[in-house]
């Protein structure tokens, strides 16, 4: 595992473009594009102020970066740089932008969620959207690029509206039976959408892409209900994780719950594989290379940590949420599937400090993944069932189904990872801390294996 | 009281008993007081109190005294043994001695009665105290539970009123909480409407703010862009048309459509698998069963035996059959329903496998003692060695197996296993041709036989001919021409048939019959068909003789009966010739319908 130095970036924004050659990095007004494979900086374009989100076109040849706060967006192009594109919102606002998947339009949610602009770069046209919903995540493009699903809400009701991402033709345009539509998602396949409603009530609706309402599922009543939701890669699965702590899985054929993941404060589960990080003292040099642990060069003040398995039965320390207070933090708010739809992470707020694995074949608990503090992100990688996650310290962790690795980011200063992002290869992941940047290059597979 | 009813009729005296006691009470109180009513009685009243203190009795009235002591006497119910008649001043020393005694018995007795009386009172008196303070407990017992009662009734009316007043405190209570709710659900209602109204305001405010945004000159929204660049693809945008729209929709459609192919053909491709197990378990099934009907046959010879062929026989015709229509819903049916059959046969197979060994379990715990430890040992032991061996052996073929695929690396194992059973077939079909072989031979042998009978009995009926010239020649000559013709025609053709006959179950012999036997099925109809062209060509044969028809039919019912008499192996070859029948007359019914499915 290596590591290359450190750069500079701000607000997170730091994307690998679609097509895994280039690295475009925001430092305050100013983008940078680098080669990935050199890290040489390729272009350098300056934008009229900071940069509050920075986005790659499908086809990597542009850069949208937005500027909320003036309501301007700014567009580059990779070709040719002198090529520029301005998109003033005017004194609408602006809070949201984002690329269509052809990469040639421009969606920008007004202030207040008034509208959506569309705006197109080969014609200059502008259309709009009316009605978008101010929700969790109102707007989803299919995997494919064809079709776009909005949230709208009219007359105190909320509707789907279907595009056709190609001449955004509305296809279809139908009612939800929701109260107060929460959120949507495409199956990865494209066929199915999923809607679901606001945390107040545990609602999940499945329609079909002509509108057909496929199936409704609800666990339970009167208590809050869905947190987050998730498609498996494969289409096939549909994990629900809720307030009350547990994550359920549909199946694709009758949408009907096929497994019900618990989170128990006590783990007894003789098939899971609990790793427990310990920390230890810098003094007490690694004296040993255990199986579950690689030492790195350690800097000298950073603590070292390892992960150990822990015997069974283990409490996994709980905290209890506040109750009068609004969004409390507990249920499953984090779910990710592996690339192969083989297992899920998922982590639940009141413990998150861990993360807990599921094989999805044997439809049981794989892992439990202990830290010192809270879990910040999770990531799998895209290619391998390899997970990667980050609490927030100089390190980061890795687990595969073979064990767990914790790493030192052998940075200067102090590099605290926040966030992390694989290279869709799966041979490198971007770690991101509070101002600065880092490349680790994960080993070649045969030297894994 | 006792007493005093005593007392009172004492003057009855009519039991012995109650008149002593009461001579005794009467003792004692003359003791004390003598009443004056018995000196008012007397004669002698003054004169007895007069000489109270001094002597009853003195010289001058020791008459009376006398009379008086008599009558006290007498009335004492004693004897007085004098009279004043008889003696006069003269006494009975020994009349008054006994009378004295009685009295002083008298006195005794009615002083112990005094004694046992006044124990009795004593006692009484005692109980009656003990009596009285029992009472007077019990009396305040009767108190303390009364005030207990009262107590309680007490308690109980405060706890009546207690529980009254919750009831009241429930009934407010709840009315509290309908209230409550009635108010929370007109507030949910108010809420949902003020938010719908805010929402429209929300709304309103937005479509406003929309129009003065819009109306706005100074900072419209705008795009600058240096140069329009092309799309993704490459193509011109369309206009919007119907034949755009339906495109879209075609090509929804399409998605779907495709999606759900997808989702088919993998059903259908879990399905082919699943089936394939099904296969795979009715097979091993199948084996299973075969080879539990194999250690029987060595046994005894039951039905078991046929049913056991009958299986096979399914087994050889089945997965042909599947295969061709593997996606045939009656095909399925009968894939499940044959499944369902097989596997209640080894469940009832293992049932009673567990019986026997549960049974031989118990023979041997009772025939512990008789086989040694040493005796298991040294059978496990060779088993052992046998087991190596053989090991050795699987992996010495495997080596081979593994060489010889090494030379032929295109071939995989299906092909080397088809080769495994082609191998089988090749041999078996040498067997059945073997079989066949000596069947031809002997009905060669049998056909010369009857050729060789056929131009024996021409020649005899040449010689018959002649003779029947001659004779007829004679009859004629001799002019007598209906005699006994007939007497000498018949034990002729008698005697052909015995020929015949003899000749016929000649090659069905057992030892034949039993060559055929261990080999599987599929010979057999066609050995059937055999014998019954032999049986045509018997009727052939025996048709070259004249006027002998009906005899030869009923020789081949004798045939039929001589196949049933040869042997218990005959026997079971003929059973199984008809259940062939019958299996194939099924497979005709299972066909047609499939026929007509596919159709």
């Amino acid at each position: 595992m290596n590591f290359s130095e450190v750069f500079k970036q701000s607000n997170h924004l730091c994307k690998v473009s679609p097509d895994g050659k280039y690295l475009a990095t925001c430092v305050q007004y100013r983008l940078v594009v680098r080669d990935l494979s050199t890290l040489q900086i390729l272009q350098l374009y300056t934008c009229l102020d900071q940069v509050s989100h920075m986005e790659w076109s499908s086809d990597s040849l542009f850069i949208l970066c937005a500027m909320y706060k003036r309501g301007l967006v700014q567009v580059w192009s990779l070709e040719q740089p002198d090529w520029h594109c301005k998109i003033d919102e005017g004194s609408i606002g602006l809070v949201s932008s984002r690329w269509s998947p052809d990469g040639r339009h421009i969606l920008n949610t007004t202030e207040f969620h008034l509208r959506i602009t569309v705006w197109s770069l080969c014609t200059k046209a502008v259309s709009y959207i009316k009605y978008p919903k101010a929700c969790q995540k109102g707007i989803d493009f299919s995997r494919d690029g064809c079709y776009m699903a909005l949230a709208e809400r009219r007359d105190c009701k909320d509707y789907v509206s279907i595009f056709v991402c190609d001449d955004w033709h509305l296809l279809r345009h139908f009612e939800t039976e929701t109260q107060d539509l929460a959120g949507l998602e495409w199956s990865p396949n494209g066929c199915v959408l999923a809607v679901w409603d606001s945390c107040l009530e545990y609602k999940v609706l499945l329609y079909s892409l002509d509108g057909r309402l496929l199936s409704t599922y609800s666990a339970y009543e009167w208590s809050l209900g869905v947190k987050s939701v998730s498609w498996s890669p494969s289409s096939q699965f549909l994990a629900i994780g809720s307030y009350d702590e547990k994550v359920r899985i549909l199946n694709h054929i009758t949408w009907k719950k096929i497994v019900q993941f618990e989170h128990p404060a006590t783990i007894d589960n003789t098939k899971a594989i609990v790793y427990k990080e310990v920390e230890r003292r810098p003094a007490m040099v690694s004296d040993e290379l255990s199986l579950h642990n690689i030492t790195m060069s350690p800097t000298l003040l950073s603590t070292q940590s390892k992960y150990e398995i822990c015997p069974l039965p283990v409490h996994i320390p709980v905290v209890k949420p506040e109750p009068d207070r609004a969004n409390p933090k507990i249920g499953v708010s984090v779910l990710a599937f592996s690339s192969d739809s083989r297992y899920l992470a998922t982590k639940n707020d009141n413990m998150a400090t861990a993360i807990w694995v599921w094989d999805l074949q044997k439809m049981s608990l794989a892992a439990v993944l202990e830290h010192t503090s809270a879990v910040r992100c999770i990531m799998w990688d895209p290619r391998r069932p390899r997970l990667a996650l980050c609490t927030g310290n100089s390190k980061l962790y890795l687990w595969s189904p073979g064990g767990c690795v914790s790493v030192q980011v052998p940075a200067e200063g102090s590099f605290h990872v926040q966030s992390l992002n694989w290279h869709w290869s799966g041979d490198s992941v971007i770690l991101l801390g509070k101002d600065q940047l880092c490349l680790c290059y994960m080993d070649t597979d045969h030297e894994e294996e | 009281m006792k007493f005093s009813t005593l007392v009172a009729d004492g003057c009855t005296a009519t039991m012995p008993e109650s008149s002593q006691v009461k001579d005794a009470r009467r003792c004692s109180v003359e003791c004390r007081t003598p009443p004056l009513s018995q000196f008012s009685q007397s004669s002698l009243p003054l004169h007895r109190n007069s000489h109270r203190l001094s002597t009853f009795c003195t010289e001058h009235n020791l008459q009376e005294c006398l009379s008086h002591i008599s009558q006290e006497v007498s009335l004492l119910g004693l004897s007085s043994g004098w009279t004043e008649s008889d003696s006069g001043s003269q006494l009975n020393v020994v009349a008054v001695l006994n009378c004295m005694y009685d009295l002083i018995q008298l006195h005794h007795r009615s002083l112990r009665t005094l004694e046992n009386m006044e124990i009795e009172q004593l006692k009484l008196s005692s109980n009656m105290d003990f009596l009285k303070i029992n009472n007077t407990h019990l009396k305040e017992e009767v108190e303390v539970s009364k005030r207990q009662n009262m107590g309680l009734l007490e308690r109980e009316r405060q706890l009546q009123l207690k529980l009254k007043s919750l009831q009241n405190c429930l009934k407010n209570e709840k009315e509290e909480v309908q209230k409550l709710q009635n108010i929370i659900s007109s507030r949910a209602c108010q809420f949902n409407h003020e938010m719908k109204r805010r929402e429209r305001e929300f709304t309103k405010l937005k479509e406003r703010l929309n129009q003065l945004l819009a109306d706005k000159k100074d900072r419209k929204p705008a795009i600058d862009v240096l140069n329009n660049i092309g799309r993704a693809d490459g193509k011109r945008s369309l206009w919007k048309t119907e034949k755009t729209e339906a495109k879209h929709e075609g090509e929804m459609y399409r998605t779907l459509l495709s999606n759900y192919d997808m989702r088919q053909r993998e059903m259908v491709l879990e399905n082919a698998e699943l089936r394939k197990v099904m296969h795979q378990v009715k097979k091993e099934m199948v084996s299973i069963l075969k080879s539990r009907k194999l250690i029987p046959k060595g046994e005894n010879y039951d039905h078991n035996d046929t049913q056991a062929a009958s299986d096979e026989d399914d087994e050889v015709f089945d997965p042909s059959k599947e295969s061709l229509e593997l996606f045939c819903i009656d095909a399925r049916e009968k894939l499940t329903n044959s499944i369902r059959l097989q596997w209640r046969r080894l469940k009832s197979h293992v049932e009673r496998l567990d019986s026997q060994v549960s049974l031989t379990q118990i023979s041997e715990s009772n025939n512990d003692d008789v086989v040694p430890r040493e005796n298991h040992e040294e059978e496990m032991d060779r088993l052992k060695m046998e087991i190596q061996r053989c090991k050795d052996f699987i992996q010495k073929q495997q080596q081979l197996l593994q060489k010889q695929l090494s030379c032929v690396c295109n071939e995989d194992s299906v092909s080397l296993q088809n080769d495994g059973y082609m191998l089988q077939e090749k041999k078996r079909l040498g067997e059945e041709w073997k079989s066949l072989e000596e069947q031809r031979k002997s009905f060669e042998r049998e056909r010369r036989n009857f050729t060789e009978a056929a131009i024996r009995l021409s020649h005899e009926r040449k010689i018959f001919e002649e003779d029947r010239g001659t004779w007829l020649k004679q009859q004629f000559l001799s002019m007598s021409p209906f005699g006994n013709s007939k007497q000498l025609h018949v034990p002729k053709s008698a005697s052909a048939l015995l020929i015949a006959e003899t000749e016929v179950s000649a090659p069905m012999g057992p030892e034949t019959l039993s060559e055929w036997q261990p080999d599987s099925a599929s010979p057999i109809p066609r050995s059937v068909s055999l014998t019954s062209s032999s049986a045509a060509d018997l009727e052939c044969e025996l048709r070259l003789i004249p006027e002998n028809g009906v005899t030869c039919s009923s020789s081949k019912h004798r045939k039929a009966e001589h196949f049933e008499e040869l042997s218990p192996l005959c026997k079971n070859i003929s059973l199984r010739d008809k259940q062939w029948r019958e299996s194939e007359d099924l497979s005709n019914y299972s066909l047609t319908p499939e026929k007509s499915s596919s159709i």
